[in-house]
């Protein structure tokens, strides 16, 4: 037994209580969650928690497989590692690309990010009818030339024939 | 007092009328209780007042980037806070140093969205919706006279942030949504 840091996974069929009955079978382990998220996509259910505690695998897969019983959610187990916190520098910015859907928009676009040497920190697509939108906090390294990312990432939109804005995602000190 | 006059008076009003010097006191963090707390009212005429005021401006002035400072953020439980939006690029009206005891919002309109940071809770940022238009009226420390006094833009929005401290609120009560909540990378 260890304090181990564990990544948890659930997904599936919505329904109310499904948070409720994952924490509880965590917090009866003794585990303490550090980081989620949990979101609704076209319904389905998905949420992912760090938590860490002297529990090992089997046992936090043995206290959340109430969860699995009716056969329409998915949960997974896994120990990982403290990754280091990412180090100070560099530019925070907000890309949003909106346009009409078609296959194809989302790579080409984060494409261009990744081309940079940008690194996507927070990511949220949704289709609505025909309109497809992506919005995206990104961060781009120290020195980079922002109006040339800037200009490959609206050239890319451009390819698929959708919008994309860069912003600089500042905040207000107080 | 009137909108107006109340404004010229703020604008008017320095440090300096207090007669102390300021000390740099040790900004608390969150979790701690005295931030999520209401503030107990305060004689703004009470020489503890007079020094605290002093205090909170002085320790605004040596902390990079700050526009704004509650006494609880130093670990008072009073309701007295003060601003300074001059040097800052998103301010249009701009009254310079004041400090306010007793706050409260009499008028507000115009919901605008921004993503805020506080001293207090260095690791994130938020996205608030908080009113662009604002008239606020409190009590100058010292001579304990009452002023009513209308701001806009970066300034309607450090007070309605630091009334917020006052009431024991944090930015962090007021987030737009559960996605609206930002890990912090570059710190002031």
């Amino acid at each position: 037994m260890s304090t181990d840091l564990y990544a948890v996974t659930v997904l599936g069929h919505d329904r109310p209580g499904i948070i409720a009955a994952t924490t509880a079978g965590l917090a009866q382990l003794g585990l303490n969650i550090e980081d989620s998220t949990m979101t609704l996509l076209r319904g389905h259910f998905a949420m992912m928690l760090l938590c860490r505690g002297a529990a090992d695998p089997s046992a936090i897969e043995g206290a959340l497989a109430p969860l699995t019983a009716d056969g329409d959610l998915d949960v997974a187990v896994r120990p990982v590692t403290d990754e280091p916190t990412p180090a100070a520098g560099g530019s925070a910015w907000v890309l949003t690309v909106h346009g009409g859907d078609r296959s194809g928009i989302v790579s080409e676009v984060v494409g261009q990010v990744a081309a940079a040497g940008g690194n996507i920190t927070d990511l949220t697509t949704r289709l609505a009818g025909d309109l497809y939108l992506l919005v995206a906090e990104l961060d781009l390294p120290v020195g980079a030339d922002v109006a040339a990312v800037e200009g490959a990432i609206r050239a890319a939109a451009e390819r698929v024939g959708v919008t994309a804005t860069l912003r600089a995602a500042e905040a207000d000190e107080l | 007092m009137s909108s107006v006059e109340g404004g010229e008076r703020v604008a008017g009003w320095s440090e300096a009328e207090l007669g102390v010097e300021g000390r740099v006191l040790d900004v608390v963090r969150a979790p701690a209780g005295v931030l999520s707390t209401r503030g107990a009212d305060v004689d703004p005429a009470s020489p503890e007042i007079v020094q605290l005021a002093a205090d909170l401006v002085a320790t605004m002035r040596v902390s990079p980037g700050c526009v704004g400072l509650a006494a609880n953020q130093v670990g008072v439980g009073v309701r007295v806070f003060c601003v300074d939006v001059t040097e800052h690029p998103k301010s249009r009206t701009k009254h310079g140093t004041f400090v306010l005891c007793n706050a409260e919002i009499v008028e507000s309109s115009r919901n605008e969205k921004a993503r805020e940071g506080c001293m207090s809770v260095p690791d994130l940022t938020g996205d608030v919706k908080r009113a662009s238009r604002l008239t606020v009226r409190g009590r100058l420390p010292g001579t304990g006279e009452e002023v009513t006094f209308a701001t806009d833009a970066f300034e309607a929005r450090a007070l309605q942030h630091e009334i917020d401290h006052t009431d024991g609120l944090l930015f962090l009560d007021r987030v737009a949504g559960a996605h609206a909540i930002y890990p912090r990378q570059t710190y002031l």
